[in-house]
């Protein structure tokens, strides 16, 4: 009987062995293909990544209405819509069919009394107003310091724009694109990526204490627009806002001081760090809004040197004084 | 028509699927989002050998774990029902053994046979059940919810995160995590080459439960008048039990496979009839028992002659808020993973060694990865074992007069890496993001001298220890994020009496 290791390779005829060389001569020139195409002096291929630029969204000027108005009240929705009609109505902002993202401070998971996120009530009016103006999407957004979910639940803010008929915007971890700021020492950052996805922004800040720029407003509510380590920027705070602010130029903006944190800030935690002040104040120049709002904070525009800065950049004017504005109570 | 689907086997086989489903779904809805008021512990507190074992370390059946009585009771009258009707990792194990299967039919035979190995299981559970007579509980281990739960919220639900599955903002990270998930991975796999490996050879819920069964009332009992001998009742058995001879009680499922196996219609589960065949007797030998708890004796003061967070606290060793005494907290948590999987910051994470041998995968905080928030005591109101008490808000922050706010540690500032004091560099970060009112975090303006002889005002922060509360959000933002230049250490903790440093607090 014959061993089973004693079976014996088959000759091979010419087509056989033609075949076999040629499979022999494709590998090998594969193989020299593959080296010659992907020789490289570098240890890893890098991919251009897209680096975006903020589109305008801003409107023309108009001379027929003030630049800024305050409403004094209790009721928020009626304030927003006094505020609204002032200023010529959000048909003046909003072009039907258009996308809208609101920019809500919503940093904290703090309830509304406590006054470190944005009143929930004018967030819900704003967004109605944007419906009514017949915006096709109304998006709110934030990239909360705290758990977004529980900041955009605590703050009463997720209730109030669904009521209203918005849509809340979560921003994962892979929802930021590079953007270019263009700033003078803020350039490529990461950014929400819903912005590059929109018609209109209206900025939605409330009015805080802090304690390295004295005050966080409008032109600081950019700051919750960024992605990474961004608590770098504090190292030169005043040059971020104004870099932040006139890279990210909105389309309207509305400060919410029915309550204001006044010491403690930007986060508070405690009632008696928040004065009750019922008022509202919409306009389209950050830096007078914010000039205007230092009062809440018992400041001076001096004080403040982001707005000295953004007044420098022309992104308004810091003597709000000067301009058209008119006040109301109702 | 009706009747000829509606057999034991497939009442089993439906309620196999409810119980998986429940749990994949009680364990997806541990979150900020979805838990609004669901029993969503409920198979841990279900569980029996969680409930004894926690009994035997502080002599207590805490609050849910009440509920496993529902099972004992159950168990000493149906058998041991739980392993292939209610158990998640049961029911897993099955459901891998049967659509991965390798074999031929007449293997099956062999391998749902009973073997001798399936009787360390007892030998683990007598193991276990000594420490925690001793005050040490290792169970969780072991224990096979404690296990899927743990495993399940540390490996598998990330892992759906990654694929995109479930919004989430954060990719879930976990201290350790993969080990959890290898192991997890090799127990399911064991289930190639030994069906239902696990269940029959190590689960120490499995021996408990087999215990109480040996002493059941209902039972598979076969005709020995009927029979013809066929074994034709193993080849889908699935606790290996060998109900073509004496049945062994203790292994079986009551999963009713044999029953409709059979082609002589001799089997059936209930009273014993006249027929019926001898059962037999739980397979563990006196003297190895002895020797087991011989065994444990000894093995426990080894376990104890460590250094670990009890004998010596580790500054390390954060737990959650509401977290009772490190010394307690060990006779309670089993390592379940609840606590870490409702974490919204992701900050609780599965220890190594960093408390002891005794205290791994027990839950304590790293705030690189998170920190705990202010307003949420989610942890404590998923814990099974009380291991985390449940608090309110008002406790937690101090709210309620009649109590102090709870600390779990406290934040040192290291002032060679600080920004404003080595680098003479503007930042506030910590101080804006403390969440105490007042802020623990206090800044100090004062004219400092630079290298070109000229000065800045810079504002230096100081640790205010008697307001921290040791959340650790100021060590998760601070700008010098490798090792962050402001850090919290266990030391303060509200829990200790002991490891505290301040005389007047």
């Amino acid at each position: 009987m014959t061993s089973k290791y004693h079976k014996k390779e088959p000759e091979i005829d010419r087509r056989q062995f033609l075949r076999r060389t040629a499979v022999t001569c494709g590998l090998a020139i594969g193989a020299g293909i593959w080296g010659y195409a992907y020789y490289s002096n570098e240890p890893v291929r890098h991919r251009e990544e897209r680096i975006y630029t903020f589109r305008n969204f801003r409107v023309e000027e108009s001379k027929s209405y003030p630049a800024f108005v305050v409403v004094h009240g209790k009721h928020v929705e009626k304030m927003a819509r006094t505020a609204l009609t002032k200023l010529g109505g959000m048909t003046r902002f909003i072009k039907p069919g258009e996308k809208v993202l609101i920019k809500p401070n919503v940093g904290w998971d703090r309830q509304p009394e406590q006054a470190a996120n944005t009143n929930p009530e004018l967030v819900g009016a704003v967004v109605s107003l944007c419906r009514e103006a017949q915006a096709s999407e109304i998006w709110v957004t934030d990239i909360s310091i705290n758990d977004p979910y529980r900041s955009f639940a605590r703050s009463g803010i997720e209730t109030a724009v669904k009521r209203a008929g918005g849509k809340v915007k979560f921003t994962t971890e892979n929802d930021f694109v590079l953007t270019d700021l263009k700033g003078e020492i803020l350039k490529v950052w990461p950014v929400s990526r819903f912005y590059h996805q929109v018609d209109k922004v209206i900025n939605l800040p409330v009015v805080k204490h802090h304690s390295l720029s004295k005050c966080t407003i409008a032109m600081k509510n950019w700051y919750g627009i960024l992605g990474g380590r961004r608590n770098r920027l504090h190292q030169d705070i005043d040059l971020s806002i104004a870099d932040l602010a006139a890279a990210v130029r909105p389309t309207l903006t509305i400060i919410d001081a029915t309550r204001v944190l006044v010491r403690n800030g930007p986060t508070g935690g405690d009632l008696s760090d928040v004065s009750l002040e019922d008022t509202i104040i919409a306009g389209l120049d950050e830096v007078a809004l914010d000039a205007y709002s230092l009062r809440f904070l018992g400041l001076e525009a001096k004080d403040v040197p982001f707005l000295a800065l953004g007044e420098k950049r022309g992104l308004g004017i810091s003597d709000w004084k000067s301009l058209n504005h008119s006040e109301f109570t109702i | 028509m009706l009747k000829k689907y509606l057999t034991l086997q497939n009442i089993r086989r439906v309620y196999s699927v409810f119980f998986f489903l429940l749990f994949v779904i009680l364990i997806g809805i541990t979150d900020f989002r979805n838990m609004k008021g669901y029993e969503v512990s409920l198979f841990l507190e279900l569980n029996p050998l969680v409930a004894v074992s926690t009994f035997l370390t502080s002599w207590t059946v805490y609050k849910g774990l009440a509920l496993s009585l529902v099972i004992i009771v159950g168990t000493l009258i149906f058998g041991r029902f739980f392993c292939s009707w209610i158990c998640p990792l049961g029911i897993l194990n099955q459901w891998i053994s049967y659509f991965f299967n390798k074999r031929r039919p007449i293997e099956d035979y062999k391998v749902n046979a009973y073997r001798s190995v399936h009787r360390l299981k007892y030998y683990l559970l007598v193991v276990f059940l000594v420490l925690a007579a001793f005050g040490s509980l290792q169970i969780g281990i072991f224990d096979p919810i404690s296990l899927i739960t743990r495993s399940f919220s540390v490996s598998l639900y990330p892992s759906v995160n990654y694929w995109g599955g479930g919004l989430y903002l954060k990719q879930p990270l976990f201290h350790g995590g993969v080990l959890i998930a290898v192991l997890f991975i090799a127990l399911l796999f064991a289930n190639r080459f030994l069906t239902r490996f696990w269940c029959r050879a190590l689960c120490p819920l499995g021996a408990l439960l087999g215990l109480f069964a040996s002493r059941s009332l209902l039972r598979m009992r076969r005709d020995v008048e009927k029979c013809t001998d066929c074994n034709k009742c193993l080849r889908f058995c699935q606790g290996a039990c060998d109900p073509h001879a004496a049945l062994r009680v203790s292994e079986c499922h009551v999963c009713m496979n044999c029953i409709a196996s059979c082609p002589e219609n001799a089997i059936h589960y209930g009273l014993s009839g006249s027929n019926s065949s001898v059962h037999a007797p739980v397979d563990l030998n006196r003297r190895r028992f002895v020797e087991t708890v011989v065994a444990s004796i000894i093995l426990f003061p080894m376990l104890r002659s460590v250094v670990n967070a009890q004998s010596d606290p580790q500054h390390r060793v954060i737990r959650p808020p509401g977290s009772i005494a490190e010394d307690e907290f060990l006779r309670r948590c089993i390592k379940c993973g609840e606590c870490m999987r409702v974490c919204p910051t992701n900050v609780i994470q599965p220890a190594l060694l960093e408390g002891g041998f005794e205290a791994l995968w027990t839950p304590i905080l790293i705030n690189k990865i998170g920190y705990c928030e202010y307003n949420c005591v989610l942890c404590s109101q998923v814990c099974p074992t009380g291991a985390i008490v449940p608090i309110s808000v008002e406790m937690k922050v101090g709210k309620d007069p009649t109590r102090k706010q709870i600390k779990i540690g406290t934040a040192f500032f290291e002032r060679g890496r600080c920004l404003p004091w080595a680098m003479n560099t503007e930042c506030i970060v910590c101080e804006e993001v403390c969440p105490t009112s007042p802020k623990s975090i206090w800044l100090d303006e004062v004219e400092k001298k630079l290298r070109d002889g000229k000065t800045r005002l810079l504002r230096l922060p100081h640790m205010d220890a008697k307001l921290c509360v040791g959340c650790g959000i100021c060590e998760n933002k601070c700008p010098v994020h490798d090792l962050p230049a402001v850090r919290v250490s266990s030391i303060g903790e509200t829990r200790s009496r002991t490891n505290q440093m301040i005389l007047k607090t």
